[in-house]
């Protein structure tokens, strides 16, 4: 909302400067966007002059030579291009000294050899229009020398004000006036509807009018005029619209734009000998209804549109935008002046259906009071009476009426205090009410306090009383204390305490966190080879995706860490390690299925040092971070070989914690790379939900003995077939308690081993708690060990 | 001279001797010099039967004293050379890099950031509670005051799974989720991830918010102003002042938008007197929308404890990315999910 000041301190004018003012109206809840000085920057050396006479140039044709009456003892001498200047007009004229609202400074020149004391102006340049073509001409002058200021305004400072959606009542000059005037005291002067030169009493020439959704349209009122005279408006009319971001265009039309931004209420002007049948019903559009409106588009009108209709159809869309054929022109006489109250949701879905967004619509869709109505009726009825030489027909159309009063609302002192922290003495609160429009009635601690028509949609409880109160009173002035939070502890839940050392645990391990995008393409599923009844396939699709590849909610975290590792070997990467911690989603029959994912890719060379090759990104890479992971959690894990159609045949894994499937492992599929531009690669996936599941919340202490342990190492061969788990779990087995750990150290494969076989070295430890073991008990375990890894087909290496 | 003396001068000369020796070799041959068999003081101790009785005592000791004394010179001199012949043999160049290599990882800075900011509200004493991305339109909208009209709810503002269910706007959501499950009082702080159809330099279809919910009897807007204050205070600085501006949140009543004090400037201006980049010379940085719980919205929980006449609640909502970029000057938020390591490697782990 553009609110130039010299306007606005016509109704409301406090001791401040405007940034002062915008400031402080930013504190009381009127947010000053930006402040900006419009038009000339002083009024100073801008005066009326009388052209007394004209001669031609004698060095061009196109320039003439003016002796200007500028009110000093003698006239001054300015040279002119304007075709129309003539002698006997009176003119606007910028003397030297003056700073032009485009930031020139004027100086006295010699213009093809004539000098040249000043500058008659157009509309142009006085920022009244886009007239360019003449200089302006002014009717009714004052005497010459008269500061032209008092004529026009020439320049002020604006404010842009944020209006928030509750408060349509500050879309207007007046109710910014209203604002200025509670916030600061400043007096207000009666609003400009004070004066009603028109009458309720009569049949306004006999319109009819009729609406057929009072729900769509609580409000109509409208009155006529004859004897309209279209032409120009006044100067200073056009000057505050310009100065609020207007274009004047004539009178009838101008009128009805500055009434809207003088009281915030829309008016429409129809020609009335345009109105076919003259009479006019409010509808909803019908099925295969075109409309043409002002700006020469032709909209279908269909059932969600409210239009205006005379007998010939639509000939207006309903608070959004008038229709072509009663478009006010040149040649009306005859004017209706509608000023009506329109459903505000409505309103705005029609608007934004259209591609339709004006003033107009952007007030209505607010929703106004249907108490504005008639004030902006008013306020136009003396300037159309004044500026168009209108004569208005006794008479007010009202369909619908004011509505009902708005109800008391009570307001107890101790709510005030219980819900701001503080004291504001009851005087106050009334002066601030009051000073709003509220009536206030009641006695000590017990309010009864009524809104103004404008404010009844916003305010309807106590709390919305109480929010007057102290966005006026100053929310500067509250103090800062802390609640008293009974009962609070504030502390992670054991689950969010995980998801924070997993992460931690792979940054420390020189992964780099990534946050991917919860959208991904469709094709996701067909790129990673999902078979076709995958139950990964399950997606979650957006009805409205920002685009067709943004379209599902990622199943896995996989893509994202592709994607990430792609975009870094763009950029020259040579290794990455990443991970991402992050939430997947599936589609269910309530909501979606989520969980909370953990997920980690190494690809390319990693650690890369001067005195060793690189660690590849292979399985065994990607297994030890995970195991650094599980182990955090104070989980087992384990591994169960699987073949996933995403990761390479032979080498993928379903990950176990304490024998719960937490997720899958595995060095990506060489087809996969490929679609992604990667070289070798290794990724899992885990549910951090499930893990987080597993994790003891208190780890127990366990006896330790403080006797040596026993050691023996452990040298076998076995098909390649049988994998270390089993062996490890074969020995444990067989071993008995006395075993205490396993360690696989060394894994062979060769010729001398014979081809099919693997060698597998352990380090394994005796202890007991209660006491030392002789290498003798051994001899048991030892040949219980033998005789069940025989039966795995493993044999001893001598 | 004495024979005491004659052994005194033989230790300050046998003292330079085997300092001044260079190597091992000459070492050797000093030593052979001064306490070899045939060298001068063991000769001495030899030929003390020789002295008269009442000096014998007071030269053998003196004797065998600087024998001990130049035995030890020796053997420390030889340390001496022999590490000093070990440390050129094997000297490292001490500025190749470590290795193995263990370089630190990196935790995402919107991680950092809402970790930081948890920190600050944990030690306030609330909890965090999470809800599902996907989300009910009735938690989204319903549940919180926003009429069955409001512009938010088109398709052009929020993602739609299907006419129930929406990608949450906000993460409001959670606070009725959460008063649902507990009753008051509740303090809870909300992190997570939030969508809304947009995609420019300074709007993405997806970012993070962390909404907070304190219900409890007697909390007032002034204990919502000192909350935000010590939250802007950790993470913006001790100097750091807060400014409540009335608002509109159709979820709060009264609503405010919260401006933290630049800490980039003094109130706007720089010290070589230019405007501020950082706060457009406003001295202020516009952070967060809070408020008090709108009734309404208690309204739909009433059946959960929450009665607007015993208890009342402060809520509030702020931005991750807007708080990161402010702090880091992060100039544009597609950077948080290009996911470029150029990026996320100048933010170390912490």
């Amino acid at each position: 909302m553009l609110v130039p000041t010299r306007w606005l301190r016509t109704y409301c004018d406090p001791p401040l400067e405007t940034v002062a003012l915008a400031a402080r109206l930013t504190l009381t809840g009127t947010k000053d966007e930006r402040t900006y000085h419009h038009g000339a920057k002083t009024p100073d050396h801008f005066v009326v002059g009388v052209v007394r006479d004209v001669q031609p140039h004698p060095n061009a044709d196109r320039l003439r030579v003016c002796i200007v009456d500028v009110g000093e003892t003698d006239p001054v001498t300015i040279v002119c291009g304007a075709p129309n200047v003539a002698a006997g007009q009176s003119v606007a004229v910028a003397l030297p000294g003056a700073e032009l609202a485009d930031g020139r400074t004027l100086t006295v020149a010699k213009l093809r050899g004539v000098e040249s004391n000043g500058m008659i102006l157009s509309e142009q340049e006085l920022a009244l229009g886009a007239d360019h073509s003449g200089i302006l001409v002014l009717s009714d002058a004052p005497a010459p020398g008269t500061p032209l200021d008092q004529l026009i305004p020439l320049g002020s400072d604006v404010i842009e004000f944020e209006i928030t959606p509750n408060r349509p009542d500050c879309l207007c000059i007046y109710g910014i006036a209203r604002e200025v005037h509670a916030s600061t005291n400043a007096p207000l002067a009666t609003p400009p509807w004070a004066q009603d030169p028109g009458s309720f009493d009569g049949d306004a020439g006999a319109v009819k009018i009729s609406v057929d959704c009072p729900d769509l349209c609580p409000r109509f009122t409208a009155r006529v005029f004859e004897d309209v005279t279209i032409g120009p408006s006044p100067l200073w009319l056009k000057a505050r619209l310009v100065a609020a971001g207007m274009r004047p265009i004539s009178n009838v039309v101008d009128i009805t734009n500055y009434v809207m931004l003088v009281t915030g209420q829309p008016l429409h002007a129809f020609d009335l000998d345009q109105i076919a049948g003259g009479e006019l019903t409010v509808r909803r559009g019908r099925p295969g209804e075109t409309i043409e409106t002002l700006d020469g588009h032709t909209h279908n009108a269909g059932e969600d549109l409210l239009v205006i209709c005379d007998a010939d159809g639509p000939t207006s869309i309903a608070g959004i935008m008038g229709g072509a054929r009663s478009e006010v022109s040149a040649q009306t006489t005859r004017v209706l002046l509608e000023a009506a109250t329109w459903n505000g949701a409505n309103i705005q879905r029609t608007a934004l259906r259209l591609g339709l967004r004006s003033e107009a619509s952007a007030r209505f869709e607010k929703g106004l009071s249907p108490g504005q109505t008639l004030e902006a009726l008013a306020v136009a009825t003396s300037l159309l009476l004044e500026h168009a030489g209108a004569r208005v027909l006794p008479g007010t159309i009202d369909v619908g009426g004011p509505g009902p009063e708005p109800a008391p609302i009570t307001l107890r002192s101790a709510q005030i205090s219980r819900l701001l922290g503080t004291e504001i003495p009851e005087v106050r609160c009334v002066e601030i009410l009051t000073s709003l429009g509220f009536a206030v009635d009641g006695d000590a601690d017990v309010l009864s306090v009524t809104p103004p028509h404008f404010r009844r949609g916003d305010v309807t409880r106590e709390v919305d009383l109480i929010e007057e109160v102290a966005r006026m009173d100053g929310l500067d002035r509250l103090p800062a204390t802390l609640p008293p939070r009974n009962g609070a502890a504030g502390r992670l839940t054991p689950p969010q305490q995980l998801r924070r050392r997993a992460e931690d645990a792979l940054a420390a391990r020189g992964l780099s966190e990534i946050v991917g995008w919860s959208f991904t393409d469709p094709a996701l599923p067909d790129r990673l080879r999902y078979e076709a009844d995958s139950p990964l396939r399950n997606v979650v699709t957006i009805e409205n995706p920002l685009s067709q590849s943004l379209s599902i909610l990622r199943p896995t975290l996989l893509g994202s860490l592709l994607d990430a590792a792609r975009a870094n070997f763009a950029h020259g990467a040579r290794g990455v390690r990443l991970f991402e911690s992050g939430t997947v989603y599936r589609a269910a029959d309530i909501l979606a299925d989520e969980h909370h994912g953990l997920g980690a890719l190494l690809s390319g060379p990693g650690g890369e040092s001067w005195r060793g090759d690189p660690a590849a990104s292979d399985f065994y890479a990607a297994k030890a971070l995970l195991e650094a992971v599980v182990g955090v959690a104070g989980v087992e894990l384990s591994l169960v070989g699987e073949n996933l159609p995403w990761f390479h045949p032979g080498r993928a894994a379903i990950v176990m914690a304490n024998n719960t499937r937490i997720g899958l492992i595995g060095e990506v599929h060489p087809q996969v790379t490929a679609a992604w531009d990667l070289e070798l690669t290794s990724a899992w996936t885990i549910n951090l939900d499930i893990l987080a599941g597993l994790a003891p919340e208190v780890i127990h202490f366990t006896a330790f003995s403080g006797l040596p342990p026993l050691r023996e190492d452990l040298a076998i061969v076995v098909p390649a077939s049988v994998t270390a788990a089993e062996v490890i779990e074969t020995i444990r087995r067989a071993a008995g308690p006395s075993l205490e750990s396993i360690e696989l150290f060394d894994v062979y494969i060769g010729d001398q081993i014979g081809e099919g076989n693997v060698s597998l070295a352990l380090h394994l430890e005796y202890r007991t708690a209660d006491r030392t073991l002789t290498t003798q008990e051994l001899d048991a375990p030892k040949a219980a060990i033998h005789q069940a890894l025989a039966q795995i087909g493993a044999t001893l290496r001598a | 001279m004495s024979t005491l003396d004659r052994i005194a001068a033989l230790e300050s000369e046998a003292t330079a001797a085997i300092a001044a020796s260079a190597s091992v070799d000459a070492l050797a041959q000093t030593r052979l010099r001064y306490l070899g068999r045939k060298s001068e003081l063991p000769l001495l101790l030899r030929a003390i039967s020789q002295l008269p009785p009442e000096e014998r005592a007071a030269v053998g000791a003196a004797a065998n004293r600087t024998r001990q004394t130049l035995e030890a010179l020796v053997s420390a001199r030889e340390g001496d050379l022999a590490s000093g012949a070990i440390s050129a043999a094997e000297a490292l160049d001490v500025t190749l890099p470590g290795s193995p290599p263990l370089p630190n990882g990196h935790l995402h800075l919107i991680t950092q950031t809402r970790r930081e900011i948890e920190d600050v509200f944990l030690g306030l004493g609330f909890q965090i509670a999470e809800g599902p991305e996907v989300e009910l339109v009735e938690y989204n909208f319903d549940a919180l005051n926003t009429d069955a009209t409001h512009p938010s709810r088109a398709r052009s503002d929020t993602f739609y799974i299907d006419d129930e269910t929406v990608l949450r706007v906000h993460t409001s959501p959670v606070q009725v989720r959460a008063m649902i499950a507990q009753p008051p009082p509740l303090y809870v702080i909300a992190p997570g991830r939030v969508f809304r159809p947009d995609n420019d330099a300074t709007h993405a279809p997806q970012f993070h918010q962390i909404e907070g919910l304190a219900v409890d009897e007697g909390v007032t807007l002034a204990d919502l102003k000192g909350t935000l204050l010590a939250f802007a205070r950790q993470i913006f600085g001790d100097q750091r002042e807060v400014l409540l501006r009335p608002h509109f949140f159709p979820f709060t009543e009264p609503s405010v938008e919260v401006d933290v004090s630049c800490f980039n400037c003094q109130a706007g201006y720089l010290r070589d007197g230019s405007r501020c980049p950082l706060c457009k010379g406003s001295g202020w940085l516009e952070v967060l929308g809070a408020g008090m719980v709108d009734p309404n919205v208690f309204a739909y929980v009433a059946e959960h404890g929450y009665d607007p006449e015993r208890v009342t609640g402060f809520a509030f909502g702020m931005g991750i990315e807007r708080i990161a970029m402010l702090r880091h000057g992060v100039p544009d938020l597609r950077l948080y999910f290009d996911n470029d390591l150029r990026f996320l490697g100048q933010f170390g782990a912490r």
